[in-house]
Parts: structure tokens; C-alpha cells; sequence
């Protein structure tokens, strides 16, 4: 693609973080205010995308070496292996557990299962968009 | 509000049933994005609208508005981005491979059902 | 579950590691793994001898799906045992003949060996099961495992026919018998057979009696090759031949028999039953044999022998429901066809398992089945003549073998027919014994001509591939000892008359004996001079005649023109039934996708306008509307805007833009709605679809504006237009008319309290409707997987190129 990005290539590299961290807020705000896996999953690849712009393809590559593929069927795992969690507990599949807790800093804070089952769809949607667009891109 | 939803679904689905039917394969994709729209609004739309707070138990409020059509659409749109992306591929694909995206010309030849 | 269940099911868990042990021991033939099976089962089923004889039945159930009255019970009557032993001693010879008639190098063994097991769990299944439902099952079953080892050889045209043929009859006669249960379940309010013989009696008289009684007869006589639906048996023969000695002599051919003889104490009080049995079988027996005469092929003989030799045993059975229409003594003499049919089973199994593996053998040592090649093997292959020899004669009806025994008391039955003077069977009764006696005389010729036209005369080393010789040790066991049972039974007849025939009699004639009572078999040899004697040396004296001068008979058994069979009937049936619904398919299955989404689109129009319609469901109701301000009229003016011009757009770059723009105003409404999530999720997706678009963006097509004539884009608007419409109004009715409440009250309640969460939407979606986002993300993954594949296997394709 094009190399002469200049303002955007330095938009992005102070966005991208800021991005991220938003997406990462929208996914564990998730249980109480509008966000969750899909928003944050989807928000983490839009991040992704937007470096994709800027830079290409290869660049994005030496960035972030993850296998998008790999990352789909971890957070399928995740997924599923929650809800298979509940039937060690002799529950029916996918019931969700949650307690609260006191942790140092955070103060008062609710611990859910349903957090890495949002985990799974977390990463499977950042996977699976990911998956597409460098198929994509990377067939020209 | 809800009746002039109504209508407006109406045209989404009546453009979104235009473009399928044509022949070209980028037409008939735009239309399915343009379909599934239209159904995440009739969904919505169904489920009344604008009877009280967003559906988050922090607003406090009296009344809120159904949840469970905002489910329904969120998956919605997810699966319909899926789908989406996999037909732009595959239209990609096979106007590749095949040198058009005429509907009539893409039709498997006799013999080879 | 209990050992009878697994007993049964043992086959198929075995079946399950049998690809495995194939991989791992590749030097050791995979049948070895197979026969310590069979064999465990016939010593199994043996035990229950002394409770059977005794009477007594043994029932185990598990549960299956119990709401609908179908649970898996296992029953062990004398008739069940009886059939299971003959499938797992059968069994355990054909699987030891198997390993040296199936080499290791060439098979696929873990193949074979699979359907075996597949079948033999099948078939024990339908002869022990008391629920319908699961004999129909087990019954599809051996249809099925019977069409893969037909077809084992697929690279034959004439296997792949065969197993074809063989499917499409059985299944259908099965499904034939599926509509039977059904209708005896409308009747009986059960499906178990058990319960249903106990009402036996109230059955008769109902409407739908007799349409229940010819689906199970249809189901019947398909699978025993009852004429004319025995056209698939001789194109079984394609099979291996341990296949043909099992399921298509000694096994599954006999699951009909085993049906007419299970559901006896249900029909048989109409006389339909017995006329339409006694005649179809005695049709089978003598068209059977007449056609063996004419073949050329020892197998295609003993295929259609085995054709007469089923329909012997079932005009048996339908004489011997007789019985039932008599009461006290005078049933007696009825009883006796069936136990000649009960006998004769076990006796067929015996000589023909042994006749098939004796032309398996001579088939495997000189190349070739043809009759017309071979002969003058008698000095080369002894033991296989001598085997040969005691099949053939057993079959033909000499004494002093089994044969001889049960067809003394075929005449007998058949005589006894003529005498009978019931159900005004007095006019027509002669003629029973006559086909039965015509029939017999085929036996003997075709009986014959296996005999002497292998095993005597000229040897002709010049037609063979090969240098016949005898064949190894395995190979001759189990022929052996089936041939050895043939002698033991023919000479000690009676050891087989309490232990397992009394029994399975009882089966079969229920509700005739009081209680206590039980069934009295005697056989003997010698009944003195009586007209069974005559009618056998008439057999021995014309059969023989007709033998010697068969080359002066060419042309009579040649009368039938192959043009006029029924297997021509078949292939045409075939043959316009595929052209014909092609034909019908193509005229609505064009291949244009437009014309598929036409037709969805207009019954989508017709069905819901229907709807509305008739249950006049179209409503307005203006009352409880919200607000509209004007900002959102903007809104809605800009998606209408903005999606019709995507109508007239003329390049890609624009319909795309404008698609976005519809998904972005979409968004603002999600705000307005009060949808946060909706908004958030809508937006981002709206920005990375429209980049994936402009990404494909440059490998896409042009937009072409050439849409073809007015007519073309008049159809098109119509059906968008009631599209449209008909949504609107059914948008419009749902507002206007609420028949219940929202269940969203539920979310809003129990969010904090079950899920201790706060945002509904989040919460069902991860929690209260957990599973459905589970599978959502499978959708999306597998959409991925999808693109991955498109595109990168492409690539590696090209770079192979």
C-alpha cells in the first residue's frame, strides 16, 4: 500500500493505545455499563485495523506475531470450557457463578465466572476479524 | 414513532429485496447488509420503543426499555457481519476464479447439478 | 443395561475398535480380532436353552425415550434364541472362512470386518427385541450393512447395481413395515409385541386390521426375496461369498421369516394371512427353483435355490397359522408345517452355509463359478466334493439327511391342506401339494447340476486361470462342520426338537396351548408307506429324468424371455423414475439463484399476506405510541434516502459509502432507542465491514448497470414492493395488537440478583443465554475458518503449480 502516511502513521500510534485501553475498559465494564466481549473484541480489532492503515501488512506482523487462528480456538476453549466448568460443579452447562471480593486497591469487587466465558467471545471475535482481514489482505 | 419505523423497515426490506434479486453479486451482498438492518430495527421496534431507561440496573430507573430484543440484535449483528464478510469473499473468490459476477453466467452448467 | 443389551450391542462396540487394530497389527488378518466375538456369544446364548425349554422368557429393559413408548427390551423366547444362535454360530464359522477367503494384502478388511460386526449387532437386535420401533430400527439396520458388503467390491459395476437394488427393496419393504407398526400402534395403543399378541384377539375385527397386516407382509416378503420382490437376491450375490453364505442364506434373508412367524399369534386369525403366505411362498418355491435350473453360475443356483428354499419356508408358516383356526386337539395336526418350517430354518442354514463355502472354495481354487467351465474336480478337491456332496443331497431331499426329514413334512403339510376342508381351501388344496411337488423336482435337478456338472465329467484345465487344488485347512472347518451338522441332524433329529424347536413353536403358536402345555416334536424317518413316501421317489425318479435330458429342456426353461422379467421391470421402473424426476426437478430448479430467491420471496409474500388475511390480523392501533421529535424524521429520511439510492448507484464506491451511511444512521437510532450496547456494537462493526468492503474493494467487480429487460426489473419491483409492504404491515399488526405482556420483566428482575449484574443486555447474553452466544461465536468461527480456507488454499494450489 502507500508509504507516505506520516500524519496518520503518528495519529495512530497515539490513538492505538488509547483505543486499546478503551476496548479493554468496554470489556470488563461489560457486566454493569454498555460493553462486554463483542464491543471490546470488536473495538480491540477496529485498534488493529487502524494500525493496518497505517502501516502494512508485514509491519503489523513484526508488531503483534500472534496466530489469529490459534487465538479463535483458544477463545472457544475459554468459552466452552466455562461452561463446562459448571458441570464439575454438578450444575447444569453454563451456569455461572460469581462472588465478591475485597482486594487490595480495587476495594469491593465482584469476581464472575461469566467474565472468561466473555473472555472466550473477547477473543474470538478479535480472532475472527482479524483472521478475515489478513486473509485478505495478505492475498494480493 | 413506532409507525413511521414501520414504513422505513418497509423500505429497507423492499430496497434490500431489489438489489438480491439483480444479477450482480455485489448488489445482492449490499442487499443482504441492507436485509439484516432492516430486521435488527423491526426487531427492536417490536419490542416498543423508548418506554424508559436504557437497560442498565445503574440508571436507577423506574421503567426500562426490553433487553431482550437488544440481545437478540446484538448477536444479530454479529452473526450478520460474519456472513457479510463471507460472502464479500466469496463473491471476491469467484469473480476471480471466474471472470464475472453475472448470476446468470455464474449458473452451473447442464449436467453438473 | 444388562449383559443382554450389551450382549447385543457387543458387535458394534467392537466394530468401533476394529479400524484401529486393523492399522496396528497390519500382519495379523483382522478377522482373528473378530471370531473370539461370535463365538462368546453363541456360548452366551446357548445357556438359555434350559430356560427356554422350560418355557420360560426373559424380558430386560432400558429405558430409550420412554414419553413415546419406545424402550429398548430385550425378549429371549424360544424363537428369538433360536435365530440368535443360528447368527452367532453362523457367524462365528463365516468369519473363520472369512480369514482365509479374504487375503490381507489385497481387502480392505477393517472395511469389511465393520459391516460384519455392524450387521451381526443388527440382526441380533431384530430377532431379540421386543419394541417395534427398535426392531424397525435394527431391521434398517441389516437393509443398510447388507447394501455396504453387497458393494464391498465398489469397483464392480454389477456389485454396486447389486447393492443398489438390494437397498432400494428392503428399504422400502422396511418402510412398508414402519407404516404396519404404526398402524398396529393406532390399534394397540403399544408398541410392544408382547402386549400387542396378548391383544391379538380384540384385533381382528378393526377397519384398519388388514392394511396393518399387508405392510408387515410387504415388509416380509422383501426382505426373505419372496416373489416378485426376490429379483435382489441373485444381484446380492456380487457380495463376497462369506458375505452370501451369511446374510443372504443363513441370516438376514430369514428376518422375514422370522417376522411372519413373530407376528403369527397376531394375524393369523384372518385367513388372509394364511392364503396370502401359503401362496406367495409356494409361488417363491416353485419360481425359485425353475429359474436355478437356468443358471449358469453356481452362485446365481444357489441364489435362487435359496429364493425356493425361503419361499418353502414360508408357505410352511402360512399353512401352519392354520392351526389357529382350530381349537383344542384337532389344531395338532396343523402344528406340524410348523415345525417343519422351524426345522427346515435351521436345516437351510446348515446345508446352504455349507454349499456356499463349498463354491466359495471352488471359486477361490480355480478362478471361476461358471458351471459350464468346470468339472471333473471330484479328484482334485475331495473333501470339498464330499462336502458338496452332503449339501446338495441334504437339499435335494435324500434321506438320510436333514433335508430328507423336512421336506417329508412339507408334503405332509401340503397334503394336509387338501384334506383340511376349511376356509374353503378344498377346491383349490390340490393344488398345493402339486407346486409344492413340481417345486421339489426343480430342487432335485438344480441340486444336480451343482453336483455333477462341478464335481464329475471332463476336467477342463484350459478354461481355468489356475491350477485347482484343495483348499487350506481354515477354509474347510467351518464347511466341515456344517456339513457334519447336516449328517447329526438327519440321523439324530430329535436333538434338536425339544431344545429348540418345542420352544420357538410355542413362540410362534401362542394362545393355542393352555397353560403348562407345551409342544410334543417327534421326527422320524419312517412314516411307512404313506403318500409323502411316493410323492419323494417321484421327486428322486422324475428329477433324475429330467437331469439326464436336461439339453432337450434348454428351450422350456428358456420360454421366458429375459424382456418380460421382472428384474427388466425393475431397471425401467428405475431408470424412468430417475429421468422423470430429473425432468420434474429441471423444470423448477433452473440453476438461476434469482429465480430460487423469486420464488422464496414471493411465498414469503403469499404465505404471511395469507396469514394476515385470514386471520385478520391487520391492525392499527394509534394509542400507545412514542414520541417522534424531528431530528428523528432526519433520520428516517436519511436511511430511505440513502437505501434507495443505492437502487440507482452506478459505481461500487458509491452503493458502499451509502451502505455505510445507513449503518451509521442505523447506530443513531440504536442511541436514540436507548441501546448503548446496540450503538457501540453497531459502529464498530459498521467501520470494520466498510473497511473489509473497501479492502475487497479493489478485487471486486464493477458495477454494471446492464439489469436486462423492463420485464426483468417490472418482476423485480413487484416483489420488492410486496416485500415491503407485506413487512410493514406485519411491523404495524405486531405493534398494534399485544396478545401477552413482554417476558422482559424476568431480565429486569433477576439481573442483579441471579447474575449480580447490571447491564441486561450483557447479562443474558453471557449468562441466561449463554449457550446461544456460545454457538454464536462457532458461526463466526467457522465463517472465519471459511474465508481462511478460500483464500489460502488457493494459494497453496498455485504454488504446486
Amino acid at each position: 500500500m502507500k508509504t507516505n502516511d506520516i500524519i496518520l502513521q503518528t495519529v495512530t500510534k497515539i490513538t492505538l493505545f488509547v483505543i486499546i485501553l478503551f476496548s479493554i475498559y468496554l470489556f470488563f465494564t461489560g457486566h454493569y455499563h454498555p460493553g462486554g466481549g463483542f464491543i471490546g473484541g470488536l473495538m480491540a480489532s477496529g485498534a488493529i485495523v487502524l494500525l493496518l492503515l497505517a502501516y502494512d501488512i508485514e509491519m503489523v506482523k513484526a508488531i503483534l506475531p500472534v496466530d489469529y487462528r490459534k487465538m479463535i480456538g483458544i477463545g472457544l476453549l475459554f468459552s466452552a470450557g466455562t461452561g463446562a466448568g459448571a458441570l464439575l460443579a454438578g450444575k447444569p452447562f453454563l451456569t455461572h457463578a460469581y462472588t465478591y471480593a475485597n482486594l487490595p486497591i480495587l476495594g469491593k469487587t465482584s469476581l464472575h465466572t461469566a467474565v472468561l466465558f466473555d473472555t472466550g467471545v473477547f477473543l474470538v471475535v478479535i480472532g475472527v476479524t482479524m483472521t478475515i482481514i489478513q486473509t485478505i489482505g495478505e492475498s494480493d | 414513532m413506532e409507525i413511521l419505523m414501520s414504513f422505513l423497515i418497509g423500505i429497507l426490506f423492499m430496497t434490500a429485496t431489489y438489489l438480491m434479486l439483480s444479477k450482480s453479486l455485489l448488489r445482492i451482498i449490499v442487499g443482504t447488509g441492507l436485509l439484516s438492518h432492516g430486521a435488527h430495527l423491526l426487531i427492536l421496534t417490536m419490542g416498543d420503543l423508548k418506554r424508559g431507561a436504557a437497560p442498565l440496573l445503574g440508571e436507577n430507573a423506574e421503567s426500562y426499555v426490553d433487553p431482550l430484543p437488544q440481545a437478540l440484535i446484538l448477536t444479530a449483528i454479529v452473526i450478520s457481519f460474519g456472513v457479510t464478510s463471507f460472502f464479500l469473499v466469496l463473491a471476491y473468490r469467484a469473480y476471480q476464479e471466474l471472470g464475472t459476477d453475472n448470476m446468470d453466467r455464474l449458473r452451473g452448467k447442464e449436467g453438473h447439478e | 443395561m444388562s449383559l443382554l443389551h450389551l450382549a447385543i450391542v457387543s458387535p458394534l462396540i467392537l466394530a468401533a475398535f476394529i479400524p484401529a487394530l486393523y492399522k496396528k497389527f497390519a500382519n495379523i488378518h483382522t478377522g482373528w480380532f473378530l471370531l473370539p466375538l461370535p463365538i462368546m456369544l453363541f456360548s452366551y446364548f446357548l445357556q438359555f436353552i434350559f430356560q427356554t425349554s422350560q418355557g420360560d422368557t426373559i424380558t430386560r429393559t432400558l429405558d430409550w425415550i420412554p414419553s413415546l413408548g419406545i424402550d429398548f427390551t430385550v425378549k429371549i423366547d424360544g424363537l428369538g434364541l433360536l435365530f440368535a444362535l443360528l447368527i452367532t454360530g453362523i457367524g462365528s464359522l463365516v468369519v473363520l472362512y472369512s480369514i482365509y477367503y479374504l487375503s490381507k494384502e489385497k481387502e480392505k478388511l477393517h472395511l469389511f470386518y465393520v459391516y460384519l460386526l455392524m450387521f451381526m449387532s443388527a440382526m441380533l437386535g431384530v430377532v431379540l427385541s421386543d419394541n417395534m420401533i427398535l426392531l424397525y430400527s435394527f431391521w434398517e439396520l441389516t437393509s443398510f450393512s447388507s447394501f455396504l458388503l453387497i458393494g464391498y467390491w465398489n469397483h464392480r459395476e454389477r456389485s454396486r447395481y447389486g447393492a443398489q437394488k438390494s437397498m432400494l427393496i428392503t428399504v422400502f419393504g422396511g418402510l412398508a413395515m414402519l407404516g404396519g407398526i404404526l398402524l398396529l400402534y393406532l390399534m394397540t395403543g403399544t408398541f410392544s409385541i408382547s402386549k400387542t399378541i396378548k391383544m391379538a384377539g380384540e384385533l381382528s375385527g378393526q377397519p384398519l386390521f388388514v392394511p396393518a397386516m399387508l405392510c408387515f407382509l410387504l415388509g416380509a416378503f422383501t426382505k426373505s426375496a419372496q416373489f416378485p420382490f426376490h429379483i435382489w437376491l441373485p444381484d446380492a450375490m456380487e457380495a463376497p461369498t462369506p458375505v452370501s453364505a451369511y446374510l443372504h442364506s443363513a441370516t438376514m434373508v430369514k428376518a422375514g421369516i422370522y417376522l411372519v412367524a413373530r407376528l403369527t399369534p397376531v394375524f393369523a386369525q384372518s385367513s388372509l394371512w394364511l392364503w396370502i403366505i401359503a401362496i406367495t411362498g409356494l409361488v417363491t418355491l416353485f419360481w425359485g427353483s425353475f429359474s436355478a435350473v437356468r443358471q449358469t453360475d453356481l452362485k446365481g443356483i444357489l441364489a435362487f435355490s435359496t429364493v425356493s428354499q425361503l419361499g418353502m419356508i414360508m408357505s410352511l408358516l402360512g399353512v401352519g397359522a392354520a392351526a389357529f383356526h382350530f381349537s383344542g386337539k384337532s389344531a395338532v395336526p396343523y402344528t406340524v408345517a410348523t415345525t417343519a418350517a422351524l426345522f427346515h430354518l435351521v436345516n437351510h442354514a446348515t446345508f446352504k452355509g455349507s454349499l456356499f463355502m463349498a463354491v466359495g472354495i471352488i471359486d477361490h481354487e480355480t478362478g471361476t463359478r461358471d458351471i459350464r467351465k468346470l468339472g471333473g474336480l471330484m479328484t482334485m478337491m475331495p473333501i470339498t466334493f464330499t462336502i458338496s456332496l452332503i449339501g446338495t443331497l441334504s437339499m435335494a431331499g435324500l434321506p438320510p439327511f436333514n433335508g430328507f426329514l423336512s421336506k417329508e413334512m412339507f408334503f405332509t403339510s401340503m397334503l394336509k391342506v387338501k384334506e383340511a376342508g376349511i376356509l374353503s381351501l378344498d377346491t383349490w388344496g390340490l393344488l398345493f401339494p402339486v407346486i409344492a411337488w413340481t417345486g421339489s423336482v426343480f430342487t432335485f435337478v438344480y441340486c444336480m447340476i451343482i453336483l455333477f456338472q462341478t464335481f464329475s465329467g471332463g476336467f477342463q484345465q484350459e478354461e481355468l486361470d489356475k491350477k485347482p487344488h484343495e483348499a487350506p485347512l481354515g477354509m474347510l472347518i467351518p464347511p466341515v462342520i456344517l456339513a457334519s451338522l447336516v449328517v447329526i441332524f438327519g440321523l439324530f433329529p430329535n436333538i434338536l426338537s425339544d431344545s429348540l424347536i418345542a420352544p420357538a413353536m410355542g413362540a410362534v403358536l401362542q394362545n393355542i396351548l393352555g397353560n403348562g402345555e407345551s409342544f410334543k416334536v417327534e421326527i422320524s424317518h419312517w412314516h411307512g408307506f404313506k403318500p409323502e413316501l411316493f410323492m419323494t421317489v417321484g421327486v428322486i425318479a422324475v428329477g433324475f429324468f429330467l437331469y439326464k435330458t436336461s439339453d432337450k429342456w434348454i428351450g422350456f426353461y428358456r420360454l421366458f424371455p429375459e424382456k418380460w422379467s421382472f428384474n427388466r421391470g425393475y431397471d425401467r421402473t428405475l431408470e424412468l423414475s430417475q429421468l422423470g424426476s430429473r425432468r420434474f426437478t429441471s423444470l423448477y430448479m433452473n440453476g438461476f439463484i434469482r429465480t430460487y430467491l423469486v420464488y422464496i420471496f414471493s411465498f414469503f409474500i403469499f404465505i404471511l399476506g395469507l396469514a394476515m388475511v385470514y386471520e385478520q390480523a391487520f391492525k392499527i392501533n394509534t394509542d400507545d405510541l412514542a414520541a417522534v421529535r424531528f431530528y428523528e424524521i432526519m433520520l428516517v429520511a436519511i436511511i430511505a434516502a440513502a437505501s434507495i439510492s443505492i437502487l440507482f448507484a452506478k459505481s461500487r464506491l458509491t452503493s458502499i459509502i451509502l451502505l455505510g451511511a445507513v449503518g451509521y444512521t442505523v447506530a443513531l437510532f440504536f442511541v436514540i432507542f436507548r441501546a448503548p450496547d446496540l450503538a457501540l456494537t453497531q459502529l464498530v462493526i459498521e467501520t470494520v465491514s466498510v473497511s473489509l468492503f473497501l479492502l475487497c474493494f479493489y478485487h471486486l467487480p464493477k458495477l454494471r448497470k446492464s439489469e436486462g429487460r423492463i420485464g426483468f426489473k417490472l418482476v423485480n419491483l413487484l416483489i420488492a414492493i410486496g416485500v415491503g409492504t407485506i413487512v410493514t404491515v406485519i411491523s404495524l399488526s405486531a405493534h398494534s395488537s399485544k396478545k401477552f405482556g413482554s417476558i422482559a420483566n424476568y431480565y429486569i428482575e433477576n439481573t442483579y440478583k441471579k447474575a449480580g449484574g447490571e447491564n441486561m443486555v450483557n447479562v443474558i447474553l453471557v449468562d441466561f443465554r449463554g449457550f446461544d452466544t456460545l454457538f454464536e461465536i462457532c458461526v463466526l468461527a467457522i465463517a472465519a475458518l471459511g474465508i481462511f480456507g478460500m483464500i489460502k488454499l488457493r494459494l497453496a494450489k498455485g504454488k504446486n503449480e
